[in-house]
């Protein structure tokens, strides 16, 4: 009630210092909520999103200036011997990496699968092309790839790690913050997609090394296929126009040498094989400046003709190469 | 060095211990990873796995045998496990303490008086024994079923002998025989009555509140994971567990209940401090008051962790051997000796009679009702695929302790915790997920099953999962069957290539094949030949899409001309195709004919005979959220009668 008691009044009025603060702190608080208030209004919610545009990234060209293209096809079945034979007949490592360098070898890891079975790049090969690279005068060699199965139990099962660190290179294994998007001018799928960027940020050489493989979708798996694995995101989706993503990435990927290797081809069950009756021995290893060309080689390796394989024609009619490999005057060893 | 000291030393070493098996649960060749590490040991140590496993399925399996040990030393000096040595103990000790520090000592003391309701734990630890009890009981009391009348005249004498015993009773030994030929009595005729073992089942629960397990399934499936994310990351790279939550939920609630009580869990839930309190009734040594007089002060009650009492009546069955009473009487009055208390013991809890024929009668019926939901029969669900290895469902369940040791080893994350639709019997049981971790079930991989501590997944080799060598007559081990939902797979439902399934396919030959079709593409209106020659043909009017028919997956097919099939194309304008050269046209077509762009389809089959069920085709089939094609667990060799097709 108002007025009251007068003896409450008394003892339980609070001062008008009290009373004053006591208004003051309120006022504050309204002031605060208020400002805050007005600090995050959004009038409008929330709008449509537009895709995330980040910085994309550009590959370098990693090919050799005015080198001549080459191939050389060295047969055999020990890989040590034949790629050196082979990388010899193109001029030798010392013509495309030298002193200083920085190398990158993108490997087959896709498969937890183990050497014998060949679905992925033999360990054996692996550790001779590092130490090749490391005999010119390379100051690192890096491996990567980004497998499809578990990329750990992939290099190590392979024997891919191994092999590489036991010859003096240093494994990249594949890791969130080391994809960043890439977009080929003109091309129609790889668009602001993310590409395995980080171990091309310090090299200046860049050498595919691939198995030859029987693969359904696209007829054979080989170095041009073999750069799929540096694409991430949901690269599979690519499987819907696979011959124009194969064509795309020989275009995106400038690389110093190729290395295709037909020691044993997987010619059935492909691409990941599974039993040694799924392989066959075609003792042949390629070294190759032209990716397309030297698909257009290993295609006969698995029984098949670069007419057969959609990707090579398009590949030489967009430019990535050559798929006539004669006109290469491929070296035979 | 003083006692208590050397107990602080033990649980750090322990709990360090347990942690460091937790990293080392890796797997990979780096020396922090499994390597020959025991990462099971102190699960092994646990003597309520090894009972309980021990019931259920008649043996005791390799590791578990560490168990006698602890059960001797506990037989010998009463719950040293608890106080010494236990991770999850200790991490109770720690919380609890940090719970009271500030407080007086006479709320201290308060907080650590003896509970009527610390009786609650033995009855969980008879209710999970009886649980798992029902099959070794039916093996002593099994009636042969081929005598059933010489049967019923030995179950009635020993009913009459039981009740002759049981009235004439008046030494326990007596009785307690008399109770043990009634239960047998009961026991037969139920077998007889039900006739059916399903009934009369046991099942191993043992593992949803067992410290062990329990501990080694939160650190392993939710702190972890947590961690897994950071630049440190063990497993090499972020990891999921499904339905983590709960067993977060279920873990931070035992930790974060010491702020209210010392050691909640420990007093009052756990069933393996129950089954020590047991087994300790006659250690050598106790705890205990060299003098009934004392000054009353309390003290040694105030960080008193199993709240046993040690001033009065000892609760010796509670007490956890923490030796704070030891330390801190400061009259020196309390010892651990081979003399009873002073002022007096009590050895065993108190189980009332009612209480134990309520908590083992309810254990009994738990199996029996927890299956009425027929999982493990007809209704079993066809999502449970189970990791290779995994034995049977019905034993499985009878050994799976929950302690998720396959889910932290497995390398690609593919094996998670069961939720609540696989019944409580399934809950955090191993599941694989096709949809998480980095692929299927890894082909050449045999992790789990090696990492096993109960054998829930036997130890099997690469040989025997791959069906090779020994082996090759058996064929591989298949833990479903992948099924292409044809209304989702886009090569099937939607006219586009793909089969990413077919290319992941990992065994050999391919579980997945292909069938090639040529499907018509629509265009606007017919498509009617001007001119043509054997490699490109001229329309008279159309509007091709510019390049979409030059992808390699084209094709085009003039109708009147059946002898020649579809053409590759090569190129395409608005206007005119390319063939390819390889294939050109036999015989041209005449102007005026019809021609069909038609699209190359793979169409993927499964074929059983060759499905291991590994799921990498559901890992990476496009179609994201619901697969295309889909593993269930149809087919899985573990249990014969979810065979599909004939052999």
């Amino acid at each position: 009630m108002d007025g009251g008691n007068p003896k409450n009044d008394s003892t339980n009025a609070i001062k008008r210092r009290e009373f004053l603060i006591r208004c003051a702190k309120a006022g504050l608080s309204v002031c605060a909520a208020g400002a805050l208030s007005y600090w995050f209004y959004d009038p409008h919610g929330p709008q449509r999103g537009s895709p995330k545009q980040t910085a994309g990234v550009r590959l370098a060209d990693f090919s050799i200036p005015g080198q001549k293209p080459g191939m050389g096809i060295a047969r055999g079945m020990d890989r040590a011997q034949t790629v050196r034979q082979a990388m010899q007949a193109v001029g030798g490592i010392e013509t495309f990496v030298k002193t200083g360098d920085r190398v990158l070898l993108k490997v087959n890891a896709a498969f937890a699968s183990p050497p014998a079975l060949s679905a992925t790049t033999h360990p054996q090969l692996v550790a001779e092309v590092t130490r090749l690279c490391l005999e010119a005068g390379a100051v690192e060699v890096i491996v990567t790839d980004n497998p499809i199965n578990d990329p750990a139990s992939c290099f190590a099962l392979t024997g891919i790690a191994r092999a590489a660190e036991s010859a003096g290179g240093r494994v990249m294994l594949p890791a969130e913050p080391f994809f960043r998007p890439i977009t080929l001018p003109g091309a129609r799928l790889i668009r602001n997609w993310p590409l395995l960027f980080e171990p091309f940020k310090s090299v200046n050489k860049l050498i595919g090394l691939a198995p030859v493989k029987d693969h359904h979708r696209s007829g054979a798996s080989m170095t041009m296929k073999n750069w799929y694995g540096l694409l991430g995101g949901r690269r599979n989706i690519f499987h819907q126009d696979i011959n124009t993503i194969i064509m795309e990435l020989a275009l995106m990927v400038k690389p110093t040498l190729v290395i295709l290797d037909g020691t044993t081809s997987m010619v059935t069950n492909g691409p990941t094989g599974g039993s040694l009756s799924d392989l066959k021995e075609t003792r042949t290893m390629i070294v190759s400046t032209d990716q397309v060309a030297a698909d257009a080689y290993g295609a006969s390796l698995i029984g098949k003709t670069a007419g057969d394989l959609p990707y090579i024609g398009m590949a030489a009619a967009s430019g990535a190469g050559t798929a006539d490999y004669a006109l290469l005057k491929p070296v035979f060893l | 060095m003083r006692t208590r000291t050397a107990r602080r030393i033990s649980q750090i070493f322990f709990l360090a211990l347990f942690l460091w098996f937790c990293v080392t649960t890796t797997l990979g060749q780096a020396w922090w990873q499994l390597r020959g590490w025991p990462v099971n040991w102190l699960l092994e140590l646990d003597p309520l796995v090894g009972l309980a496993t021990l019931l259920t399925t008649g043996t005791l399996f390799a590791g578990l045998l560490w168990s006698l040990a602890t059960l001797v030393l506990t037989v010998l000096l009463g719950r040293f496990f608890c106080g010494w040595l236990c991770p999850f103990g200790s991490l109770h000790q720690f919380v609890g303490w940090l719970g009271r520090r500030r407080k007086p000592a006479p709320e201290k003391a308060r907080l650590n008086q003896p509970s009527r309701w610390q009786v609650v734990k033995y009855w969980i630890l008879i209710f999970l024994l009886a649980v798992a009890s029902a099959d070794l009981l039916n093996r002593v009391f099994a009636p042969p079923r081929n005598l059933p009348y010489f049967l019923w005249a030995v179950v009635a004498g020993l009913a009459v002998a039981a009740f002759m015993m049981s009235r004439k009773a008046s030494r326990p030994a007596q009785r307690m025989l008399a109770v043990i030929l009634l239960t047998g009595c009961v026991w037969t005729v139920a077998g007889v009555l039900t006739g059916d073992r399903q009934s009369l089942s046991a099942s191993l629960l043992i593992g949803l509140l067992d410290p062990l397990p329990l501990m080694h399934r939160s650190v392993n499936l939710v702190l972890m994971p947590m961690m897994d994310e950071a630049p440190i990351g063990l497993a090499g790279g972020a990891r999921f567990y499904a339905g983590a939550w709960l067993i977060g939920a279920v873990f931070l609630t035992a930790i974060f209940l010491n702020l209210r009580t010392p050691r909640f869990y420990c007093r009052f839930v756990c069933p393996l401090g129950a089954l020590f309190g047991l087994l300790g009734r006659h250690a050598v040594w106790r705890i205990g008051k060299r003098d009934p007089e004392c000054t009353d002060c309390h003290i040694c009650e105030r960080n008193c962790e199993g709240a046993c009492a040690p001033a009065g009546v000892i609760r010796t069955h509670e007490c956890v051997l923490c030796l704070n009473c030891l330390a801190e009487c400061r009259h020196d009055l309390v010892g651990y000796r081979t003399t009873v208390s002073a002022t007096g013991e009590l050895a065993l809890p108190d189980v009332t009679r009612r209480q134990f024929v309520l908590s083992a009668l309810s254990g009994l019926a738990a199996a029996p009702l927890l299956r009425l939901d027929g999982q493990l029969a007809g209704n079993w669900n066809p999502r449970l695929v189970r990791p290779p290895g995994a034995l049977a469902e019905a034993e499985f369940v009878g050994r799976c302790i929950k302690c998720g040791q396959c889910m932290r080893i497995c390398p690609t994350n593919v094996i998670q915790p069961a939720g609540w639709e696989f019944g409580l019997e399934g809950l955090w049981t191993p599941v694989l997920n096709f949809r998480i971790g980095t692929s299927g079930c890894q082909y050449k991989c045999i992790a789990c099953s090696n990492i096993c501590p109960t054998a829930a997944i036997r130890p099997i080799t690469l040989d025997e999962r791959l069906g090779r060598n020994r082996f090759a007559g058996a064929g591989p081990l298949r833990i479903g069957s992948a099924f292409v939902d044809r209304g989702r797979c886009l090569p099937w439902a939607m006219d586009t290539p793909c089969i990413v399934c077919q290319e992941n396919c990992p065994v050999s030959p391919k579980a997945i094949t292909t069938r090639t079709v040529f499907s018509p593409v629509a265009t606007a209106g017919e498509l009617l030949v001007a001119d043509a020659d054997a490699q490109t043909i001229r329309f008279r009017s159309a509007e091709l899409p510019h390049g979409r028919f030059a992808t390699g997956d084209y094709y085009c097919r003039i109708p009147e001309d059946n002898a020649s099939g579809p053409r590759r194309i090569v190129k395409n304008t608005d206007r005119e195709l390319t063939l390819s050269a390889e294939q050109p046209l036999t015989r041209p077509p005449a102007p005026g004919a019809r021609a069909d762009i038609l699209i190359r389809l793979q169409q993927p089959y499964v074929r059983p005979e060759y499905c291991i069920g590994c799921g990498v085709c559901e890992h990476e089939c496009p179609v994201r959220g619901k697969r295309a094609i889909r593993v269930t667990a149809e087919n899985e060799t573990r249990n014969p009668d979810h065979a599909m097709t004939l052999k």
